[in-house]
């Protein structure tokens, strides 16, 4: 509960600062938010003890501790990198709102990492899911802004409900909202298994599998670049912990039922995915269907139901944290130096801004699983989970996949590095924050993958079925 | 220390060396520092490897350590090698290091560049040292990554395209080999723990169905990389747009990995599976060698010649692995380190050619000998190693294959022994060809008249490739001898199985 508490406690204080600040001093919000998220971040690494709340509606062990560093971690990251864009003029009014909304959406996944009944699941994921749409919104006077900020709201409503349909036919059939009951009672019956895919469905919403990833791009596209870094790694990470979770305590008895679902979601989502992001020039776009290829490979290490399968999926969440947001990162720092957001505007990047370009070049290889940066352990160990549970033609597939996701991955790095153009973008002077944020991301990239004993950790602490 | 180890330290620090130079003298400075360190420990590995075997050592890997890298998945960091593995690494220090030299003049973004080529160098010699099949993988797509950027933003030609379906077609290949590598480490599981160490696979007898769906993911994922055909589409295309150096240490060094990979990993461990299928990729070989020479003698542009000529001389090493005697296999390993000699001898040529005349087209090209005699004679020197002239590397190599080859007594294997066998004299003819064209006769172009003769560091890297060639041609005993014994286990267990 401590790191809930913190963020609420954080949530109070911004919300008293900006009552307090003048109108001249708004923009120190910013540099005090990041120093005091950093020490919560910090914090949430100190020792804590495991145990239930509230009847058991809420419990902590070490697993949910580890998943909630990774999601602070991340979202410290993001508010590093968005110190140039809140410090905009038309931002200006706007920087408490930001920092309140972004920490309670996380509060939000804190709790349904945390939940312990379908209830606080439930509220934690509404909590982690409407102030986002605030977000992508956020930026008032352009239209596409407010366009991804609709269909985001009306997505996740339909996603909600979906998902909560789902969960009425679980409580009907086993009379319980707490995991802890309703696990012995699930079996492979017509009621529980339509009501868990109603729930599989509303839980890819979040995830954004294939067939439920249609509001992705448009919404990447139209939010503010942090925020949809924020909701491609933070949101989507938290989503996927929380599936795992449930899925693993509670409907461990459906195994199989949602083996096979998961196996055809994976499949779908990492083909897709992969061949749409081929055509896009908008990076953000383009991040989207990465994105959503990624969560196809996921996907893969859940399928294992094992301390394996969970033991791969945080290591690779962690990893694609730092990856996705160093590509985030850089995108970001050029977005709001000179506005250009598409892959051939960074012709010729890499002789005007050689660090900028090179970071870009690790978050992608990275990205593309690419030894001997870290995406590449973390894609392998996903594979070798879905192998352990036999399924080495889809493992095939998957390396294919990654194989064609290496061919637009590589088309950025061949505009940065190859392609010649009289006019590039002009030497970005980065900030601070920028800086350290990126030099935490390639040292992320870097680490993660060696230090072996990130992995053990992670394995120490897993659970399987 | 294990001195292993410093096989991948010493490229490592010369990278991060290179950061720290300002522009191209610095950079190729410190890299031929770091890779003349480099073949100094390949040299000190080879006498020391010997002395010890001398010694009466006979593990069967030696200078073996082994540290756990991912407990919980019994991943380690396990290094060790047998001759062929020392010979190996002597053959890539050699390449690298006279790759270092054809690219003395590598102006543009120079810093980059060599630190791509040296890292591509640590991918290799990772790959050859390790035994733990987790590294050996991480190391190999290593060698295969930066070829992207390296042909990408120094090739020639159409080196987008290229560059591209190198990239691909070989990531393609490590999709098979991972889903290999995967089921050879849960199918460890009967003997107890699930493992990637070589050495511990290979204690263990599959089951013949498992070998059976592995093994084609496992040969062909290695298989990509050593040019089998139809997947080696890759390999004209690539070196013809790579910069110099890249094509040398591509051609000479990493289509090497494939072939090796294809004996230690494939064959070795799924040995029911190989006897098996071996006739499949006979035959696809034989097609590569035959095919590839034949399509050498058609092309105009030196490179793509010498690309064909490679996918021949690639082919004839997997043809050989699988005739899976000793003589034969020897010969593949022979003919391994000395295609690696003369094809970067061969690309280094090239590049030193086309830097003077601005042009790879045979057509345009006459009468060189006379204005440059150290790079003709040179080149004439490749083109005979490369038709098997006695007394140079090939002809050691192609007669030890093609006599183990014709030591099977049915009718398959002495009918592909012959047609494999009509690759000699193919070679001859395009070899031939092409001296003939651009060395001797009269000068075709007058413009050729100012060109000067090599210069030091190229006279020095051609130098360092020929006396190798001269050396395994005129002393081959001793090669063979060590290459037969460290085979004796692989040969053991495949033969076994009959």
């Amino acid at each position: 509960m401590r790191n809930e508490l913190i963020l609420a406690i954080l949530a109070l204080v911004i919300l008293a600062a900006e009552i307090f600040t003048s109108a001249g001093n708004k923009h120190k919000t910013i540099t005090w938010t990041a120093v005091l998220f950093a020490a919560a971040t910090v914090a949430g690494f100190l020792p804590h003890p495991e145990g239930e709340l509230f009847g058991g509606s809420y419990r902590t062990d070490q697993m949910t501790v580890v998943m909630k560093n990774i999601l602070n971690i991340g979202v410290l990251i993001v508010f590093l990198q968005s110190f140039d864009w809140l410090q905009r003029k038309e931002n200006h009014d706007k920087i408490s709102e930001y920092f309140l909304l972004v920490i309670t959406t996380l509060m939000g996944m804190d709790f349904m990492i945390s939940s312990g009944d379908f209830l606080m699941m439930y509220i934690g994921l509404e909590l982690a899911t409407i102030p986002i749409a605030a977000l992508a919104a956020f930026e008032r006077f352009s239209s596409k802004s407010a366009e991804a900020g609709i269909k985001l709201i009306l997505t996740s409503a339909l996603s909600s409900g979906v998902l909560l349909f789902g969960l009425s036919f679980i409580y009907g059939s086993t009379g319980s909202i707490y995991y802890a009951d309703i696990a012995p009672l699930v079996a492979v019956n017509p009621l529980q298994t339509l009501g868990f895919i109603f729930f599989t469905a509303g839980m890819a919403f979040k995830i954004s599998l294939v067939p439920f990833h249609l509001w992705t791009a448009d919404v990447y596209e139209g939010a503010p670049v942090n925020v949809t870094s924020y909701l491609s790694v933070i949101s989507k990470g938290a989503a996927s912990f929380t599936f795992l979770i449930i899925l693993y305590k509670v409907f461990g008895e459906l195994l199989s039922v949602w083996q096979p679902l998961l196996y055809t979601l994976a499949l779908a989502t990492m083909t897709i995915g992969n061949l749409f992001a081929m055509r896009q020039d908008n990076f953000k776009r383009f991040l989207a269907f990465s994105s959503i290829a990624q969560a196809g490979f996921i996907l893969l290490g859940i399928l294992q139901a094992g301390n394996l399968g969970s033991t791969s999926v945080v290591y690779f969440v962690l990893i694609y944290v730092f990856t996705n947001l160093a590509v985030f990162g850089v995108v970001s720092a050029v977005s709001h130096a000179t506005g250009k957001e598409n892959i051939s505007d960074y012709k010729s990047f890499y002789l005007t801004n050689p660090r900028l370009s090179l970071t870009m070049l690790m978050g992608l290889f990275s990205l593309a699983g690419i030894p001997p940066v870290a995406g590449f352990f973390g894609k392998f160990f996903l594979f070798t989970s879905a192998a352990s549970a036999g399924y080495y033609i889809l493992v095939f597939i998957a390396v294919l996949n990654a194989t064609i996701s290496l061919y637009y991955y590589l088309k950025p790095v061949r505009a940065m590095f190859i392609d010649k153009t009289d006019t590039p973008i002009a030497t970005i002077r980065t900030s601070l924050p920028t800086r350290i944020s990126l030099v935490m991301c390639l040292a992320g990239i870097f680490l993660v993958g060696f230090m072996s004993i990130i992995y053990e950790f992670i394995h120490a602490v897993s659970f399987g079925l | 220390m294990n001195i292993l180890n410093l096989f991948v330290i010493i490229p490592v620090v010369t990278m991060a060396a290179i950061l720290f130079t300002k522009d191209l003298r610095g950079a190729r400075l410190v890299s031929a520092v770091g890779m003349g360190l480099q073949l100094i420990a390949a040299a000190v590995l080879i006498f020391s490897f010997f002395a010890l075997r001398k010694a009466g050592d006979s593990a069967e890997f030696l200078f073996y350590s082994d540290v756990t890298w991912f407990e919980s998945l019994n991943i380690h960091y396990a290094i060790g090698v047998d001759s062929i593995a020392v010979w190996m690494i002597g053959l890539a220090s050699v390449v690298v290091f006279a790759g270092i030299f054809a690219s003395w003049q590598m102006e543009y973004l120079s810093r980059e560049f060599f630190i791509s080529l040296i890292l591509l160098a640590t991918g290799v010699f990772g790959f050859f040292i390790s035994l733990d099949l987790f590294t050996m993988f991480l190391f190999y797509e290593v060698a295969v990554i930066p070829m992207y950027l390296l042909i990408g933003i120094w090739g020639s030609g159409p080196k987008e395209y290229s560059a591209m379906k190198l990239t691909l077609m070989l990531m393609g290949g490590s999709a098979l080999l991972i889903v290999g590598l995967l089921g050879l480490y849960f199918g460890s599981a009967q003997a107890g723990e699930v493992t990637f160490n070589l050495l511990e696979l290979s204690r263990i007898n599959f089951p013949v169905a498992m070998q059976r769906f592995f093994f084609p993911f496992l040969f062909v994922g290695f298989g990509i990389l050593g040019a089998l055909f139809p997947l080696h589409t890759w390999s004209p295309d690539g070196h013809a747009s790579a910069p110099t150096a890249v094509s040398m240490l591509h051609a000479g060094v990493l289509m090497k990995l494939g072939g090796y990979g294809c004996f230690r990993v494939a064959m070795f461990l799924l040995p029911e599976a190989a006897n098996e299928m071996a006739w499949i990729f006979l035959i696809l070989t034989t097609i590569s060698v035959v095919y590839g020479a034949f399509g050498a003698i058609w092309q105009k542009d030196l490179k793509y010649i010498n690309a064909y000529s490679s996918v021949s001389h690639c082919g004839l090493v997997l043809f050989a692995l699988l005739m899976m005697n000793q003589t034969a296999m020897d010969g593949a390993i022979i003919q391994m380190i000395s295609h690696g000699l003369m094809t970067a001898l061969f690309f280094a040529l090239i590049g030193m050619i086309y830097s003077r005349t601005h042009t790879r087209n045979i057509e345009e090209m006459g009468g060189l000998m006379k204005v440059m005699p150290f790079l003709a004679v040179a080149y004439m020197i490749a083109g005979f190693a490369s038709l098997g002239l006695p007394g140079l590397s090939g002809f050691v190599a192609e007669m030890t294959v093609f006599i183990g080859s014709f030591q099977h007594q049915d009718l398959f294997h002495r009918v592909i022994t012959i047609i494999a066998t009509l690759s000699i004299v193919i070679t001859a003819v395009y070899i031939l060809r092409v001296v003939g064209k651009i060395l001797l006769g009269e000068l075709k172009n007058p413009e050729h008249q100012k060109l000067g003769d090599a210069l030091w560091f190229e006279k020095l890297s051609l130098v360092l490739l020929i006396l190798p060639i001269v050396a395994m041609g005129t002393l081959p005993l001793f090669l063979s001898n060590t290459i037969l014994d460290a085979l004796k286990p692989i040969v053991e267990r495949l033969t076994a199985m009959i």
